[in-house]
């Protein structure tokens, strides 16, 4: 049977057309505007030509943000997406446990980022800190004001506090979703707990371990509140990723044109990274 | 309704023009030929008229940004090359 189409759907999304345009549209065409242009304030603009791109592609503070910022979602990712699928397998299925882990999981994402920023900061303090007081006692040199592995540690370590709860949620919701008929077909085969996980978990997960990481690829490229809460970008440059730099620049040092230069290359590195994982997983998907 | 704030430049405009001139030409496409033609390319998946355009668009960005990283801030030359590149999305991906 021939499939019909009926454009005249359309019509109903021109109402979330309409929402992004405003919201996201024309925002996005005024930061283009700005990047090809100089202003000192009074809104009046001078054009500056493709320079400001030049400039921000030739900066190697630019280049060593995009470095921290990429190490940081490639550590992020390999670290979340395994822990969250196995927190999520070992989670109860039936019963009270259900709710209490649920309520337990959800906790962290219920709370402000800048919040989570100020908690770790706090926590992580030597002279006052839970755990930079507790290192410090058991003799380990650990100051994450002082030490850029220590800050990094930290900011790494918050992060998979604060969103490893989502990653495990979105896998459970995959899980309990799966039929009983498939586990008993594996029990009466005789499959290993390892063939029921690559075989039969693994590929129903399969699409909400998509939106997982893309959700956490790229909150954590775009990362702002909780390391500038807990190390303002520091030690020296040390955690300064690019969304901080770019306030620093945008903010700090009002060059508007500089830094929309900057939003627009950053932006279309988050496009490609987010479009290169939702072709590659969705192909994968279809072949499967 | 003034836009002043948003510090609109002629050539701003024009690309832009551009931008939505070629999502409306799509548009038109789709209304005559439902469907979006998917195919699988090249690249071994399946992409319709509107993933080609995208792939077009999002690869013409890089070109031109390498360009200025790489060459220079003559981007003519840079604009026949996303040209070139976007014909060929459209012909085998």
């Amino acid at each position: 049977m021939e499939k019909t189409y009926n454009n005249k759907a359309w019509f109903f999304v021109l109402p979330v057309l309409l929402l992004v345009l405003f919201s996201a549209a024309i925002p996005l065409m005024t930061v283009v505007n700005y990047s090809v242009q100089d202003t000192f304030g009074n809104n009046e603009f001078f054009w500056a030509g493709t320079g400001w791109f030049t400039e921000i592609l030739n900066s190697d503070r630019f280049w060593a943000a995009l470095q921290r910022n990429l190490l940081f979602s490639v550590i992020i990712l390999a670290l979340e997406i395994p822990l969250g699928i196995f927190i999520a397998l070992n989670m109860p299925k039936k019963g009270l446990g259900v709710p209490v882990c649920l309520v337990l999981m959800s906790l962290p994402l219920l709370i402000p980022w800048n919040v989570v920023g100020t908690i770790w900061q706090v926590f992580g303090r030597v002279d006052i800190g839970l755990l930079g007081r507790t290192l410090a006692i058991l003799g380990i040199d650990y100051n994450y004001v002082r030490d850029p592995l220590d800050a990094w540690v930290t900011v790494i370590v918050m992060d998979v506090w604060h969103w490893t709860s989502l990653v495990v949620l979105l896998c459970y919701a995959g899980l309990v979703s799966i039929p009983d008929a498939y586990y008993q077909a594996a029990k009466i085969d005789g499959a290993s707990r390892w063939s029921v996980f690559r075989f039969i978990q693994l590929p129903k997960m399969k699409r909400v371990l998509l939106i997982a990481v893309l959700l956490r690829f790229m909150d954590s490229f775009m990362i702002y509140t909780e390391p500038f809460v807990v190390t303002g970008g520091g030690p020296g440059n040390s955690t300064t990723f690019l969304s901080i730099d770019l306030v620093k620049m945008a903010v700090g040092q009002f060059d508007l044109g500089p830094a929309a230069a900057m939003s627009i290359v950053y932006f279309l590195i988050i496009l490609l990274m987010s479009w290169i994982f939702y072709t590659v997983m969705t192909s994968s998907d279809k072949d499967a | 309704m003034s836009f002043s704030w948003m510090a609109w430049t002629l050539p701003t405009t024009l690309f832009f023009v551009t931008i939505f001139a070629l999502i409306a030409a799509m548009g038109i496409w789709e209304y005559f030929s439902p469907g979006g033609a998917p195919r699988v390319g090249i690249l071994r998946f399946e992409t319709t008229r509107g993933d080609r355009l995208f792939i077009s668009l999002l690869g013409a960005a890089f070109i031109n940004l390498a360009w200025l990283g790489l060459i220079g801030p003559n981007l003519w030359w840079a604009l026949a090359l996303a040209v070139v590149y976007a014909v060929g999305v459209f012909r085998f991906v």
